[in-house]
């Protein structure tokens, strides 16, 4: 698995892309695959607050729910309605679906966060135990 | 022991094979201390005539063929004998719940079904596969209420059946959620509007109203969804009497009913094994709790049914589940199921018809020599009247007539002074109903 | 090879009822009234009902087809053995469904009054009386609608007892294997959980529990013998560590068949704990209820028992007692499932005490005989002891890409019900079998060659064992589309379309 070398990661495999003061955030293919396919995706709503590494909401496939932990501080500008109809847009395409986009409190924060090749190393030690 | 399939030698090969002395070796485990050394002391082991003398004289002893006059949240309706040759076929008694889709499509389809039914005659658009009962029901619907609303309070009709009240405050009163009761009009016997449209909040979740309610009246549930709604509180409707839906209008502008679906061909059987059921807007789904059937293919294209969402449920979400709720209430729900195919459309309205016919001509044959109280109220098969005797005086004289009053209410409402609850099915006759309020003014 | 337990038989097409429906079937026929006729438009106005919508419409015998072909379809303990772990899938005897239909018991209304319900109130005394020695308790309510009602009112009972001597305390503590019911209930009733991790034998570490209990923790809840089928030697020390501190121990008595006879909560430092009649008393599961969970404790939480309680009055008669002021209150309408008092009572009357141990001994020793012979063909993570059940791994199967929900899968296709897979968390890939004492060594031996030759095909084709079951009506539900796009109930608009049957031509016996 290729996690791209821009995003930054934590180890509950959540992804967060700065982009200037804001940031999206999604969950890894990493997650994905081992989430299996994914029915439902709870999601706070626009307006609410993200407090790092505190839970936001949850991803459900058929016989599982994992919580989602908040890789960064920040209040929620946009959330992505689509996977609301369509989660499985995460499973084919887990780094290129963002669940929501935040303002971020302090850009700084995440630099605390595991790089690309930081996680991929992560990854392999959890995968292997 | 006859339920046991292993002979004696059967066992002592199965031991040797496990390459142990004796079965005793398997329990060494339990401190010595605790091993019990002697024999339990309940009752012998008794052959199957025995067990079936016992129990005829616990029935004789409990007296049958009383014509009873008895509602109040279990109704007494006639039961077709297909029921009980479907239900205790081995593969619907004695099979397990469907986790395993592939080999329970019998079970699946038929709740399928069920879920069906409730919608069309509740008016909701989805219904779970059964609750343990009414009260429970009710219980759970209004937590289903604050999941939904993110509120944690609740408004209730003090004409909800008393025993279903009860049940809500223990799930209710240690966990800071309060509830605020609304009373009744005098003619009419149905919720104070007035005092609803002053109880409900914007801290309230929902309100709870039992329509028809325990006193046998309609309740308005336009006028009261319209109340809650506007402060943003959803509708619960507790329905106990489930045959009043087949002539009464179902309360569509609820968002869950929570209902008893007893009167489908379930037996009173002294208050259990009942069959609760909840229905609710369709854009609630994942707060509902319970369990769900859903239509889906399987790998070769081919419809088949399994259940669904289960990650509300508490084998997967644990502490977060929507309700700590297992078991359900499977066979008894086919129960019904199969009493819905049997009347169907057309029979669950002349039935119902039938029910509403019995209790108008009892009600006014009282109303001849008593009070019926709410006169202005809507009923369905219910009615409360109020004597000068204590009820319980009239009952006991009642009972020496092989009739079984109206339930007293002294105990819920003491304000109605000596009121009694009366219900007439279909299986009350004309001569029975004639003979109890003859017997009553003796 | 082909399955000895099981060949090819035909199953009915059926379709929806709904589908057969059709303006004018009746199925039934209402006596005259005798009674005048009313007008419902007049008498309820606006709140008469216009008509049943989609209510079907259909003659008795397709009622009696259609549900009797649905039957078929169904696996059931009548056909054979369930090994599913902790549900105690026993024979359900037919005496209890005759004599749960004797008139005066199956019509009783629960409101008639005291003198004519003699015999109802005597059966729920007797239970209650049996159960209690059974479990070697001082008292019990018979009220709540199956296990984890009772787990809830076991806990609501917990909580009034700590409230009562002025704090309800915070906290539950629960192991890691525990059943989901557990911690969903204790969150129900306003504790905040401690999960208290196993040891390396799958049992509560009683010095781990020391460290955590204070006098913040209210209880414990423990199942006992443990998901992994192991009896805790520790109970005492941790019934110790919980008093000492003045918290309770709440027994989950799921795997009560393992104990029956042969020890008692009670005696072994148990406060209070519930039953599953539908499990350990062989009422019957009926594809998912109706149970029963009666709550048994000790004389410290009678007060707090749900009202209303049995009373023996002064004239010798058995009626219900209500004045209760330090009840919980109700946690359901009317008394409980008296249906299953009645099934579970000639359950055990028709053991006695020597049943009752023999029935115990014969669970044990069937799973035993299947541990035996199953060693080393599926891992067994914990090496000890097992009672009445027994907890393998898939991981020497995983190896092969096959993992424990296939062989359950493919397990289906000799002719049994899978085992409870994927619990309990404490072992990953589980394989959880529980016999019961309702099987012959034939049907044990049926069972074991099935799984040793399903051991088999993971290592000459694994795929086939991935891609079970290959014998039933349907295949594997596509259970993804039906969560995410959730169909709870017909609409006319869904095409007509059973599941045809199998193809002559198509079936193979593999």
């Amino acid at each position: 698995m290729a996690f791209p070398s821009d995003y930054r990661y934590t180890k509950e495999h959540e992804w967060i892309k700065v982009d200037g003061n804001q940031a999206t955030i999604g969950i890894t293919d990493y997650a994905q695959n081992s989430l299996g396919d994914i029915v439902f995706v709870e999601l706070p709503k626009v307006g609410d607050e993200l407090t790092a590494g505190k839970t936001f909401g949850s991803v459900e496939s058929v016989k599982a729910v994992s919580d989602l932990y908040a890789p960064a501080t920040g209040k929620v500008v946009a959330i992505n309605e689509s996977l609301a109809t369509a989660p499985e847009k995460i499973n084919s395409d887990a780094h290129g679906s963002w669940m929501l986009r935040i303002q971020l409190k302090d850009a700084g924060e995440v630099n605390k966060l595991l790089s690309a090749d930081d996680y991929d190393k992560f990854v392999k030690e959890e995968g292997g135990q | 022991m006859r339920y046991l399939p292993k002979s004696p030698a059967d066992r002592e090969v199965m031991l040797r094979e496990i390459g142990v002395h004796s079965v005793d070796d398997f329990f060494k485990a339990i401190p010595a201390e605790y091993r019990l050394d002697r024999d339990l002391k309940v009752p012998r082991q008794m052959a199957e005539s025995e067990i079936i003398d016992y129990f005829r004289e616990r029935s004789q002893e409990n007296a049958a063929g009383y014509a009873a006059f008895l509602g109040a949240g279990a109704y007494h309706h006639y039961r077709p004998v297909i029921i009980d040759a479907l239900v205790q076929r081995g593969e619907f008694l004695t099979s397990y719940t469907p986790y395993q889709a592939e080999i329970s499509q019998g079970t699946l389809q038929a709740i399928f079904e069920f879920q069906t039914m409730i919608c069309e005659l509740t008016g909701m658009e989805i219904a779970n596969a059964s609750m343990y009962d009414g009260s429970t029901g009710a219980a759970e619907a209004i937590l289903m209420a604050m999941r939904v609303t993110g509120r944690h309070e609740s408004v209730i009709a003090r004409t909800v059946h008393p025993e279903y009240r009860e049940v809500i405050h223990t799930y209710l009163h240690h966990r800071d959620m309060p509830m605020t009761f609304v009373g009744y009009q005098e003619d009419t016997g149905e919720t104070k509007l007035d005092e609803l449209e002053k109880s409900v909040t914007d801290r309230t979740a929902c309100v709870l109203i039992q329509s028809p309610n325990f006193f046998g009246s309609i309740e308005d549930v336009a006028a009261i969804a319209e109340i809650a709604h506007r402060k943003g509180a959803l509708l619960v409707v507790s329905i106990a009497e489930a045959l009043s839906l087949g002539i009464v209008k179902p309360p569509a502008e609820a968002d869950i009913v929570s209902m008893e679906a007893q009167s489908f061909g379930v037996p009173l059987g002294f208050g259990g094994p009942y069959d609760g059921v909840l229905g609710a807007k369709e854009k609630y789904v994942r707060q509902m709790p319970g369990r769900l059937v859903g239509e889906t293919k399987d790998k070769n294209g081919n419809r088949g049914y399994v259940l669904t969402l289960s990650t509300r449920e508490q084998h997967i979400r644990r502490e977060k589940a929507t309700s700590n709720i297992c078991t359900n209430q499977a066979l008894v729900a086919l129960m019904s199921t199969i009493y819905m195919n049997v009347y169907g459309r057309e029979g669950l309205k002349d039935l119902a018809k039938q029910n509403l016919a019995k209790a108008h001509y009892a009600a006014g044959e009282f109303g001849k020599r008593a009070k019926v109280l709410f006169p202005r109220g809507k009923r369905f098969n219910e009615f409360v009247v109020q004597s000068k005797e204590d009820p319980h005086a009239i009952n006991d004289r009642l009972l020496e007539k092989k009739i079984v009053g109206g339930l007293s209410l002294k105990k819920f409402y003491p304000e109605l002074g000596n009121a009694s609850l009366w219900c007439c099915t279909e299986m009350n006759t004309r001569e029975q109903i004639d003979a109890a309020i003859q017997a009553v003014h003796a | 090879m082909k399955p000895r337990k099981v060949s090819q038989h035909v199953n009915q097409n059926e379709g929806l009822i709904f589908e057969k429906s059709s303006p004018g079937k009746k199925a039934y026929k209402l006596p005259p009234l005798d009674v005048p006729e009313v007008n419902p438009e007049k008498l309820l106005g606006e709140q008469a009902r216009e008509d049943l919508g989609l209510m079907p419409e259909v003659s008795e015998i397709e009622i009696i087809r259609h549900f009797t072909r649905l039957s078929t379809w169904n696996y059931a303990i009548d056909l054979g053995m369930y090994p599913l772990g902790s549900c105690t899938m026993k024979y359900n005897a037919r005496v209890n469904e005759f004599v749960a239909r004797l008139e005066g018991l199956g019509n009783a209304h629960p409101y008639q009054p005291e003198k004519i319900s003699q015999g109802a109130l005597r059966i729920i005394k007797t239970l209650q009386e049996c159960l209690c020695e059974i479990t070697g308790m001082d008292t019990i309510t018979l009220q709540p609608a199956a296990g984890a009602h009772g787990e809830f009112t076991g806990i609501l009972l917990i909580r009034a007892y700590h409230e009562s001597r002025g704090n309800p305390r915070k906290k539950i503590i629960i192991p890691d294997s525990a059943h989901g019911t557990n911690p969903a209930t204790a969150a129900i009733c306003g504790y905040e959980i401690i999960n208290l991790k196993s040891n390396a034998e799958g049992m509560v570490d009683a010095s781990l529990l020391a460290s955590v209990v204070d006098d913040t923790v209210a209880g414990m809840m423990l199942t006992n013998p443990s998901t992994i089928g192991v009896f805790e030697k520790e109970i005492h020390r941790i019934a110790d560590v919980l008093h000492d501190k003045g918290a309770l121990l709440y027994m989950d008595g799921a795997n009560m068949n393992a104990l029956v006879g042969k020890t008692r909560p009670g005696d072994f430092g148990v406060d209070v704990m519930h039953l599953n009649l539908h499990k350990t008393f062989s009422t019957p599961h009926g594809g998912g209820g109706p149970g029963s969970g009666p709550v048994a404790c000790k004389k410290i939480l009678e007060r707090f028992l749900p009202t209303p309680v049995l009373t023996t009055r002064t004239d010798g008669k058995l009626g219900f007692e209500y004045n209760r002021p330090q009840s919980i209150g109700r946690v359901r309408a009317f008394y409980g499932n008296f249906g299953m008092f009645v099934r579970a009572l000639a359950y055990i009357f028709a053991n006695g005490p020597d049943g009752l141990r023999q029935t115990t001994e014969d669970a044990v020793l069937n799973a035993n005989y299947i541990r035996k012979k199953l060693e080393g063909i599926y891992e067994l993570p914990y090496k000890t002891g097992s009672m009445h059940e027994v907890v393998f791994s898939d991981h020497l199967q995983t190896q092969n890409g096959v993992k424990t929900g296939d062989i359950a899968k493919r397990l289906i296709d000799y002719g049994f019900h899978p085992y409870t897979t994927s619990f309990p968390l404490i072992v990953p890939g589980a394989l959880m079998i529980e016999p019961t004492e309702s099987e012959s060594k034939e049907e044990l031996d049926l069972f074991i060659d099935a799984m040793k030759s399903i051991a088999q095909e993971v290592q000459d084709d694994p795929q086939l064992v991935v891609s079970a079951p290959h014998n039933t009506r349907v295949a594997r539900m596509d259970e993804t589309t039906a969560a995410r796009k959730p169909i709870l109930r017909w609409k006319p608009e869904q095409k007509a379309q059973a599941t045809p049957a199998p193809k002559p031509e198509l079936v193979e016996t593999r």
